[in-house]
């Protein structure tokens, strides 16, 4: 799509859109205030083709304190994707729900509810179990959860299986002169 | 958009709660269906996922790039080559690396045989379902002959880990392009038997046409792609919308049908599964037979992956399958996020087809729909 730079620019009369990039001819990407985000999205789907939500998901920016969801829309017509990004503060993370134009998003929200955290008031089953069942921890997929640390704790050790970092290993065996000790081929 | 059901009242005694899954013949992988039923028909269904969930998503956060192959192809179990070459595409987009084109053909090949071997399971199931468990073992026979052409050009049945940035980890070996044809012949054979036996039996056609009906308005809102949404008229394939690899220089007619119910959609199966050997018999005669299948690539332990974000696309059996990724410039990816057509087919889609079926016909319905859990749960 050749014009998806001026459709952002038209939109852009009425919505503040920042970061408008294009990665490829067929991709680009905006980003919208949380508040004019899903205004924008609902006329990007009625007004501007985009009809296909292909995936809804978040990045966690801990270092900012913020959460950048991703809202991934596709038009079947011009060929274009467009992902349009709002960022959440983090520790707030609230966000108005895309059920009713979607049906599938109501899943995308459960999902972000469960592994971030996140809020979308009014969205159905949202806090229903998703893939996680009984989880007692912080959400998941926050960058502060660390998993190694987890499964430490949660589970025990197997005698007789030892672990090997990666890194080292591909090193000791790409670099055997520069080990201290000789490859031993893993564990 | 979302229609919540009317509330139902299980204390009344008209009604029955039932588990399928996510251990039953009737279920595709470890997912459950929670049926609420009225006599013989569904009246309520919850989809339920987590049986599978490994955090392939977070677990590759931590991990370099290189690390993340053996991770990536766990995605999807049936397929994994999708989320191979998925991968590999944006690390290369990121990286600015382009594989040669030898290693483009032997790509299309590896996703094409990919495809046939996926569909043959598939259509195995579909048979199962409506008790013809015969064309099951038929089909199950002929997916090994082709798991056998992965062990020899991969060295896996399964995982592959074959398709890495810059191309792919080796040549074809000697003699192989004869050894696919023959299985490529083989497989063409047993899908007229399978015509014969299925398609045209009047049980299946009975109890397939009009199962499980998606108006064609329901297709963009639910997020339909692929098989089910091309049996419902649409010609949407990225293969011919976003060309990518050399799907541009081959030769296929894209499949639709009309009715959009479980027999259209095991039928345009059927007949993509013919062109798909269509196309991999092109691939075989115009492959190149020299050339490096391999960019020229910095040490693996030595891979800077720039700051980055992009999304990229294939359509793989059941529909659109991508991978979003973020990179900040460390040697680990900040995000990806795994786009796999069954999040949607098997949960909004599956929960709202399930409502006044037959409770006989869910597990046909849930095989016409063609889903894998994993790809849900990440």
């Amino acid at each position: 799509m050749a014009n998806a730079i001026q459709l952002l620019a038209d939109f852009g009369r009425n919505f503040t859109l920042s970061d408008i990039r294009e990665q490829r001819v067929d991709l680009a990407f905006c980003k919208a205030p949380k508040e004019q985000a899903v205004r924008l999205i609902r006329e990007l789907r009625d007004d501007a083709g985009y009809t296909h939500l292909v995936f809804l998901t978040n990045t966690d920016y801990i270092e900012q304190g913020i959460f950048t969801l991703t809202y991934m829309l596709h038009n079947y017509d011009a060929r274009h994707t467009l992902g349009v990004h709002v960022d959440l503060d983090r520790n707030a993370a609230e966000m108005e729900s895309i059920h009713n134009l979607w049906a599938q998003a109501a899943t995308y929200q459960r999902e972000l509810r469960e592994m971030y955290g996140i809020r979308f008031p009014g969205s159905p089953r949202l806090d229903e179990d998703f893939c996680l069942e009984g989880w007692d921890q912080i959400p998941p997929m926050l960058k502060e959860f660390d998993t190694a640390a987890f499964s430490l704790e949660r589970f025990h050790s197997r005698e007789g299986r030892g672990s090997v970092d990666p890194s080292e290993h591909m090193k000791t065996l790409l670099y055997p002169t520069h080990s201290d000790e000789p490859s031993s081929g893993g564990s | 958009m979302f229609e919540p059901n009317p509330p139902i009242d299980l204390s009344s005694g008209k009604y029955l709660k039932l588990w399928q899954g996510p251990q039953h013949p009737g279920i595709t992988g470890n997912m459950s269906l929670e049926l609420i039923t009225r006599g013989d028909e569904v009246v309520d269904c919850k989809t339920h996922v987590g049986y599978l969930h490994r955090g392939f998503e977070k677990l590759m956060e931590r991990r370099t790039f290189i690390q993340n192959f053996p991770v990536v192809c766990r995605i999807a179990v049936p397929e994994p080559t999708f989320n191979e070459y998925l991968y590999a595409a944006v690390v290369e987009e990121l990286t600015g690396i382009e594989s040669p084109p030898r290693a483009e053909w032997i790509r299309t090949l590896n996703l094409e045989l990919m495809r046939l071997a996926s569909y043959l399971m598939w259509l195995g199931g579909i048979g199962a379902a409506f008790g013809q468990s015969t064309v099951y073992q038929w089909t199950v026979t002929h997916r090994d002959y082709i798991l056998d052409l992965f062990e020899e050009m991969t060295g896996a049945r399964i995982y592959h880990m074959y398709i890495v940035p810059g191309g792919v980890r080796g040549r074809l070996p000697e003699g192989f392009e004869d050894r696919c044809r023959d299985v490529l012949n083989r497989v063409e054979k047993l899908l007229h038997d399978v015509e014969k036996v299925l398609f045209n039996n009047v049980v299946f056609k009975t109890r397939t046409k009009g199962l499980g009906h998606i108006p064609k308005e329901m297709v963009d809102p639910y997020g339909i792609t692929g098989p089910n949404q091309r049996a419902a008229g649409f010609s949407r394939d990225l293969r011919k919308d976003a060309p990518y690899l050399v799907y541009d220089q081959l030769e296929f007619d894209l499949i639709t049908a009309t009715e959009s119910d479980t027999y259209a959609r095991s039928w345009v199966r059927y007949l993509e599964m013919h062109e798909g050997i269509r196309m991999l018999r092109q691939c075989l005669d115009r492959m190149p037979q020299d050339g490096p299948f391999q960019a020229k690539m910095p040490n693996v332990l030595h891979w800077e992956v720039p700051a980055g974000e992009t999304y990229i696309k294939a359509e793989c059996t059941r529909g659109e399958y991508g991978y979003y990724m973020v990179t900040d410039g460390s040697e680990y990816l900040r995000r990806v996020h795994v786009r796999g057509p069954s999040y949607t087919h098997a949960i909004a889609l599956m929960e709202k087809l399930a409502v006044g079926t037959n409770i006989a016909d869910i597990a046909g319905l849930m095989v016409s729909l063609h889903t894998y859990p994993p790809e849900i749960e990440r």
